[in-house]
């Protein structure tokens, strides 16, 4: 059993300055971790040697495939990898490509969307040459779902039934933020 | 999880709306009127061992995974006046591949994302709806289901959230739920349970995400888990030897098929996936029991005996399609056998003793450029390194991943005593091995799955190929060829002397001549068919029963000829439905 969430958080957001990053993160249970990401959080790569670091804008080039990342409520140290569902896939795209639906949500051309495929909730894994034309997509590789993300993330091929759930962020302070929770569903059509 | 009789619920919604008019006109329709089953048949030992011929309460019909139905009422003289009978949409897309089972004139099917549908096999109208909440953070590989199991007045599903879910065959209630394994590493199950004295048998599906296969036995009383046996031996067991350091503990062999079952020596076989992530070069050794038979005991689980059709696979070829057993009189004498058309492009032809697998003979029936022979006294085959794929450089090989013939079943005909092959002929594949860590959850398949090819031998003429051919004699009768399309659909052969097959991307289920090909009858359906045809009677008129309903690999072979661009159909529409056909009196 953990402790009641809201009491947790006061706890936690009273000692935030000092409490080590390691103890919040310890209780699996927490629901926190669960919580789909909010208004304020910061990302940290969800794999790789650097799992677990904040990502800046400075780790994102145009032309790199994205960054697997989990969401950060940074006031209470609490990475919110309770849920698969709350994996985003984060990428640098040229701002003059996004569309009118895209722009507003990017920061300095960086996008976020969810990593869960609207298919069948397969991890979109994949960064390559879309089957129809020249650009590279996001790519499912569980039946070939393919995802735009200059252009909100539009199906663009395969079975997939809706775009992938979008991200707004912000730079603020040098530091890539959240700006809003997911516009659009998430997870894989299940009937 | 919830249960829901779709009429009843309709009618509780109205009356609450409108009005007590709409309600009596509820209560009092003939038609479509859900709700228990009066009168059923419970499905013993007995009925199971030797099922009356009208009909098909087992995965192939039989325990012996024949495929064949000893109806003839419906025959090579009056299929050509086959007409429907009824239909039934499921209301559920993605791939439809469980026959629709027949138990003295009550139908079950199951349909992707876990849901129980029982129908009158006359009428075609609906008993009751079982739809199993999924959990929304599942993802589904393999979006299907094969089928309920049947035993006394229950039945079994087993679920992609990995449950062994037991229901009321008269109701559709939930008796009891069982969790197998954990979906969120990877572990999902999508057969039809095999169910022998009192024991529900699944085994897991999950190779391509680093899984370590098993089979596992239920009591189908209580659902207690009586045994659970590993398809990769641990430390200490025989066969662990055949694997180097840890690979053995994400190595693959799920088995992810029903197996078979022979009554008389209680023995059940067991069909096992490849060995995980593909290229042979991340896990060296022959990988037992990857891509063999496995012989179990099904009271203990204890593995009798086993035959690997081929060693360190490094090509996805699951040979999880467990083989028939067929009593054969070959080379001047009897014998029992085992018959496995495989994913390896080889037709095995095997004996089976209650102590061994035995080698007898096996041929290439598909084009294939990995084997160079086949040992004679081991049944071994002999691999061509050139073909086989490893780390660090591009290899090609054919057949392709998905072989030569992937789990749809073949069928045996007792009649023609010929075995019905639904053969791809003519793909190949390849692509290039890399060390990637696994990452519990994700793909783990050794390669950039970008880099995965699916490609066409230069000069084909066709892909998909129904193929009959003689076991006794290792001959090719004959053979349809399909041009234009693969053909990934189960076989059904009954002693109307027809061979029955969907699997073609034209949404065709034809019939064909058991003894000589020739296409008989040909119906467009609703969408692709996958699942297997059955054959069935009520009131003495016989039916032929089929779901139609296209996806999973039969649609990713679709897209990958569509982007290969060499003029296929590539626009199967989806969504399920039940055929049911009859001859026009
Ligand atoms: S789950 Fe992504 S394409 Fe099917």
């Amino acid at each position: 059993m953990h402790d009641h969430p809201t009491r947790r958080s006061v706890v936690f957001g009273t000692l935030a300055a000092c409490a080590s990053v390691a103890s919040a993160a310890a209780d699996d249970d927490d629901p926190r971790k669960e919580k789909r990401p909010q208004k304020g959080d910061l990302l940290v790569f969800s794999e790789g040697e650097r799992e677990g670091q904040t990502i800046t804008p400075n780790d994102l080039k145009i032309g790199e495939p994205p960054i697997h990342a989990w969401p950060k409520d940074a006031a209470n140290a609490i990475v919110r990898d309770g849920s698969r569902l709350n994996e985003v896939l984060v990428i640098r795209l040229d701002p003059r490509e996004l569309d009118e639906d895209t722009l507003p949500r990017a920061a300095d051309g960086i996008v976020a969307y969810s990593a869960i495929c609207s298919h069948a909730g397969c991890p979109v894994t994949a960064w390559i040459k879309a089957t129809e034309g020249n650009d590279d997509v996001f790519k499912c590789m569980c039946h070939n779902s393919e995802y735009d993300p200059r252009r909100g993330a539009q199906v663009v091929f395969g079975p997939a039934p809706r775009r992938l759930a979008a991200l707004p962020l912000v730079i603020r302070d040098g530091a890539l933020v959240i700006a809003a929770p997911f516009i659009g569903k998430v997870g894989g059509q299940q009937g | 999880m919830t249960i829901t009789s779709t009429a009843v619920k309709t009618c509780a919604v109205k009356k609450w709306l409108l009005s007590s008019t709409v309600a009596f006109t509820c209560l009092t329709a003939p038609a479509a009127v859900a709700g228990p089953i009066e009168n059923y048949s419970p499905v013993t030992p007995a009925r199971l061992e030797n099922p009356e011929p009208g009909n098909w309460m087992l995965y192939r019909r039989t325990y012996d995974g024949q495929g064949y139905s000893p109806l003839n009422q419906i025959n090579t003289t009056n299929v050509k006046n086959m007409v429907p009978a009824w239909t039934f949409a499921t209301g559920v897309i993605e791939g439809h591949e469980a026959p629709p089972l027949v138990n003295n004139g009550v139908m079950f099917i199951t349909t992707p994302m876990g849901q129980v549908i029982a129908l009158n096999a006359k009428t075609g109208d609906q008993y009751w709806r079982y739809k199993r909440e999924l959990p929304e953070d599942l993802f589904q590989l393999h979006p299907t289901n094969r089928g309920v199991g049947l035993w006394q007045d229950k039945l079994y599903l087993a679920t992609t959230d990995d449950h062994l879910v037991a229901l009321d065959a008269k109701t559709g209630k939930v008796l009891w739920d069982k969790k197998v394994q954990d979906y969120k590493k990877g572990q999902y199950l999508t057969l039809m349970p095999l169910i022998v004295d009192g024991k529900v048998m699944v085994g897991g599906s999950g190779g391509e995400f680093g899984v370590r296969g098993y089979v596992v036995a239920y009591d189908a009383e209580d659902g207690k888990e009586l045994w659970r046996t590993f398809t990769i031996p641990g430390e200490g067991e025989p066969g662990h030897d055949t694997w180097s350091g840890d690979d053995w503990k994400s190595g693959g062999g799920s088995a992810w098929m029903t197996g078979t079952y022979d009554k008389d020596t209680k023995t059940v076989y067991w069909g096992v996936g490849n060995a995980a992530p593909w290229p042979g070069g991340m896990h060296p050794g022959d990988n037992l029991y990857t891509s063999s038979v496995i012989a179990l005991d099904p009271a203990t689980g204890k593995i009798k005996t086993h035959f690997q059709y081929h060693q360190n696979d490094s090509w996805d070829w699951d040979e999880v399609d467990a083989p028939m057993l067929v009593d054969l009189q070959r080379d001047g004498r009897s014998f029992k056998s085992l018959i496995h058309p495989g994913r390896d492009a080889i037709f095995w032809v095997l004996e089976r003793t209650p102590e061994r697998i035995n080698y007898v003979n096996g041929w290439n029936f598909v084009h294939t450029d990995v084997w160079k022979g086949i040992e004679p006294e081991t049944g071994r085959p002999i691999v061509d390194p050139e073909h086989k794929p490893t780390l660090g450089k591009r290899v090609d090989f054919c057949p392709s991943l998905w072989g030569g013939k992937d789990w749809p079943s073949a069928a045996y005909s007792q009649n023609t005593r010929f075995v019905y092959v639904p053969a791809n002929e003519n793909f190949c594949g390849g692509f290039t091995g890399e060390k990637v860590p696994l990452v519990p959850g994700q793909l783990w398949l050794g390669t950039k799955p970008e880099d995965i090819g699916l490609t066409v031998r230069p000069g084909a003429d066709h892909f998909g190929e129904l193929q009959a051919w003689d076991p006794a004699t290792g001959k090719k009768v004959w053979a349809h060829n399909f041009p234009k399309s693969q053909l990934f659909g189960s076989v059904t052969a009954t002693a109307g002397d027809l061979v029955l097959v969907g699997g073609t991307n034209d949404r065709m289920l034809r019939a064909f001549h058991a003894k000589t090909g020739e296409l008989l009858w040909e119906q467009k359906t609703n969408s692709g068919i996958m699942g297997m045809p059955v054959a069935y009677e009520v009131d003495g008129t016989q039916y032929i029963a089929v779901q139609s309903g296209w996806g999973v690999d039969a649609q990713r072979i679709q897209d990958a000829l569509a982007k290969g661009n060499i003029g296929l159909e590539d626009n199967v529409p989806q969504g399920g439905v039940v055929w049911v056909f009859a001859v026009k009196k």
